[in-house]
């Protein structure tokens, strides 16, 4: 793959990849537990490592990865737009301000959540598979409809929780379901990670999550101030080099291109360190 | 089912309504009704498991049944399919599923056709489950429960018979829930959410780091008592 370092947009024919997009679900089950975050800042970041990136919002009715994307001022039209042929595929993938190999679907504000099927999914995604490499969708809380479309397409999905009981509670029923539809096995994300508290024995560590969810860890995003603030300004982390989050979310996107990245340093425990070493080399369950 | 295409059961806990699974859908939900309806108010109170064998069921299709047996005061309570989209229908719905490829339906209960190997010793049929159960998964059945694999926080497992865990139990567990008291729990790792035995309840004492061991819940004495399992 020819590096392309600078983001000067330049007209050019799509290139056809050989294998065709990855198609990756961002879920969660419960909500607020940074789906969205995680999508728009592994997009970015795989855009900065020259793939070619559709970023879907799925979320029917609570749009808001356009927001944190900072493009919400140039949507036209929408994912109900395409599935219900008022608009071409292409008419609704918004290009990205500074990586023009990186697009967006916006999900539909107002309308009727039954209005996209899972099928509706699947052929969007295939249309869309020859002229990129990944396809990230983010999908809405819970376990209805808006999920099963979310997944319906999905290659491999990523599982994001929280350090907190009931978000790995609802990661598991999500695996759960995710096991009896027959998808491959997902990958975790631990996000908001406090190496403080863990330290203390107040926050579940990474060990005691993979303990009860048995997947593997695709990575571990440490409580980072930067991440509201950045999602603010609609310039996702992984655009910065130096910030903790950014540099997490860079490394999955590096794990999702095949790259074995080694486990970035929470802290100097190293006990603690060893343990999710381990966590990652190994098999988990 | 003889030229029916519905048959209503009394099973253990209740009911069994098994639903043609091609004939039309109108036509056998209006049957169900005509079928209830006969019966006066028979049924009232039922809990009601709802067998559909492969025909899909959509969310608004399983509603509407629903629907049906609350107007006549009876409890959609499970619904056993091997079609996913009727399972997929159920979780959506909140109810227990049960999906059914084992014993291929209608003889789902004739215990005797699952022993009929020749055995020199006689023994209760069960499900046999190889895989862990996630949180908001359930398995119910008329005989015991092996689960090879971890029972997770969140699901459930109800037997009139045993429950055997090759793994962590984690979750919710109800043996002998006809109210056998002989009924035992067995697990490698037992710290269960909760823990029924017949008529009796048990709850786990606070997680502390502890050495996982492999133990058996019963009632002795009126009460649960859980204690090593030393073979
Ligand atoms: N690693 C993190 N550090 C600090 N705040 C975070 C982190 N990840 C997410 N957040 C914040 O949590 C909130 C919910 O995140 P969001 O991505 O919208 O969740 P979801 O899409 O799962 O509902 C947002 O305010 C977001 O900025
Ligand atoms: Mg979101």
């Amino acid at each position: 793959m020819g590096a392309n370092g600078g983001a000067a947009a330049k007209p050019q024919p799509p290139r056809k990849s050989a294998t065709g997009a990855k198609v990756i679900t961002v879920t969660s089950g419960k909500g607020g537990v940074g789906k969205t975050t995680t999508t728009a800042n592994i997009g970015v970041a795989l855009a900065r490592l020259d793939q070619r990136v559709v970023l879907i919002d799925a979320d029917l009715g609570l749009r808001n990865l356009d927001i944190i994307m900072g493009l919400e001022n140039r949507i036209v039209y929408d994912l109900v737009d395409v599935v219900e042929g008022r608009c071409k595929l292409r008419q609704a993938m918004i290009k990205h301000k500074q990586l023009p190999e990186l697009y967006l679907i916006p999900a539909a504000q107002t309308r009727d959540k039954t209005a996209v099927s899972p099928a509706d999914m699947i052929k969007m995604a295939d249309q869309m598979r020859p002229e990129f490499d990944f396809i990230l969708i983010d999908c809405p809380a819970g376990i209805e409809r808006g999920f099963r479309n979310a997944v319906a397409p999905a290659d491999e999905v990523l599982i994001v929780t929280n350090p907190e009981v009931s978000a790995v509670r609802d990661a598991d029923r999500i695996i759960g379901l995710l096991e009896a539809e027959g998808k491959k096995t997902p990958h975790l994300i631990l996000n908001r990670v406090k190496t403080e508290m863990i330290r203390k024995g107040e926050m579940l560590s990474p060990e005691d999550v993979t303990d009860i969810l048995a997947i593997k860890l695709i990575g571990i995003v440490p409580e980072d101030e930067n991440v509201v603030s950045s999602s603010n300004s609609g310039m996702p982390l992984a655009f910065l080099d130096g910030s903790r989050a950014g540099t997490a979310y860079r490394n999955i996107a590096r794990r999702l291109m095949g790259e074995n990245v080694p486990f970035m340093q929470l802290d100097d425990n190293s006990g603690f360190l060893k343990r999710i070493q381990r966590l990652f080399g190994g098999q988990t369950g | 089912m003889p030229d029916s295409t519905v048959a209503i059961k009394g099973v253990n806990d209740g009911l069994l309504i098994t639903l043609d699974p091609v004939e039309e859908w109108g036509l056998v939900t209006a049957e169900l009704a005509t079928h209830i309806d006969e019966k006066g108010a028979f049924f009232n109170g039922a809990e009601v498991t709802l067998e559909v064998g492969t025909r899909p069921v959509r969310k608004d299709e399983l509603t509407s049944v629903k629907a049906l047996l609350e107007r006549r005061g009876m409890t959609l309570f499970a619904v056993s399919s091997d079609s996913d989209t009727t399972l997929e229908s159920a979780i959506a719905l909140d109810l227990r599923v049960r999906a059914n490829s084992s014993p291929p339906s209608g003889a789902a209960y004739e215990p005797d056709a699952l022993l009929s190997f020749n055995s020199e010793e006689d023994g209760l049929a069960g499900v046999m489950i190889r895989r862990t159960m996630r949180s908001g998964r359930s398995v119910r059945s008329q005989g015991h429960v092996v689960i090879y694999g971890d029972v997770n926080a969140g699901a459930e497992i109800l037997a009139a018979g045993d429950v055997i865990v090759w793994g962590k139990l984690r979750g919710n567990v109800y043996a002998g829930a006809d109210g056998d008291e002989t009924a035992v729990v067995c697990a490698l790792d037992m710290q269960p959410t909760q823990l029924r035995i017949a008529g009796y309840i048990a709850i786990s004492p606070p997680e502390k780091r502890r050495k996982p061991k492999p133990e058996v819940a019963l009632i002795r004495n009126d009460r649960i008592v859980v204690e090593d399992w030393d073979g």
